[in-house]
């Protein structure tokens, strides 16, 4: 048993190590974990459950703004990518965040091209993001299952 | 590795602070709840800067304000001006992910106390108390 417990918890490690090295996540996320304590130990996973349903309505909301016949309000798309780089950036999803800065700036040039660009990056980005969260997420529940306890991982 | 973050978050429960969230995003209104709570900060959560009015209207009263700026129906900075102006006199810390020199001018000549970026951490937070002079930091 505690060999599978040591196995998974070095899987983990390296796993959340991999998700900070390849900029899906930033220092943020490690703030959101502080957070979480025996009182709330699902705090994280709530949060970034949150952040999903946000993801869904806001590129909801931009598909249907430049999606217009006629002329695209610009403002109303840029509005809803502001609100998704807020929050991206409040759980330290990296790349979403990005993404919404790019969005931005072709939003403020009226770039229609560029904007059905960054769309579907900000779409295909976030459902990756939220794949390989719940894989985390999973052997966090499998280490907890096997008796172990899930370890602080150092990024720095 | 495993040093044991709990015991460098300070608890200022015995200060009995209250405090108020304004923001019209859930993630950020779960995110400044909880941090709020973690260092033993009872807090409500509005949704714009008309309910942040609303609340003081009906005799609620905080020690502090975490005000985001951009909301609909009622923005952070008429927010703020409003509360002012109704004689509300308690510490406002505005948040925002807005940077440009001019929008932090903006804010600030409304009637904040402090100002912070989003998004905010312990140790922001912790800044933001020291500022208004809730807490003392070692």
């Amino acid at each position: 048993m505690d060999a599978l417990v040591a196995q998974l918890q070095m899987q983990f490690r390296d796993y959340t190590i991999s998700l900070y090295q390849q900029g899906f996540l930033d220092d943020q996320f490690t703030e959101l974990k502080k957070l979480q304590d025996e009182g709330s130990p699902d705090f994280v996973a709530e949060v970034l459950s949150l952040f999903f349903e946000d993801c869904v309505k806001l590129i909801g909301n931009m598909a249907r703004a430049l999606d217009q016949t006629g002329t695209v309000d610009y403002s109303q798309v840029g509005a809803s990518v502001h609100q998704l780089k807020g929050s991206s950036s409040s759980v330290g999803a990296k790349r979403v965040k990005g993404l919404c800065v790019t969005f931005k700036e072709y939003c403020e040039a009226k770039n229609y091209e560029g904007c059905v660009r960054c769309l579907q990056q900000v779409d295909i980005e976030y459902k990756t993001l939220k794949t390989k969260l719940q894989d985390m997420f999973n052997l966090e529940k499998q280490i907890i299952q096997a008796g172990g306890i899930v370890p602080q991982v150092d990024i720095n | 590795m495993t040093r044991d973050i709990a015991e460098d978050v300070p608890n200022l429960a015995e200060s009995k602070l209250t405090a108020l969230v304004v923001d019209d995003n859930f993630v950020n209104q779960s995110i400044h709840h909880k941090l709020l709570d973690r260092l033993g900060i009872q807090n409500d959560v509005v949704c714009n800067g008309k309910e942040a009015v609303d609340v003081h209207c009906s005799g609620r009263n905080y020690d502090f304000i975490l005000m985001d700026m951009d909301m609909p129906v009622m923005n952070g900075i008429q927010a703020t001006k409003t509360l002012r102006e109704m004689g509300i006199e308690c510490k406002i810390a505005g948040v925002t992910t807005r940077a440009d020199e001019g929008e932090k001018k903006e804010f600030m000549e409304a009637g904040l106390n402090d100002f912070q970026e989003k998004p905010l951490t312990i140790s922001k937070l912790l800044s933001i108390l020291h500022k208004l002079n809730f807490y003392v930091q070692t």
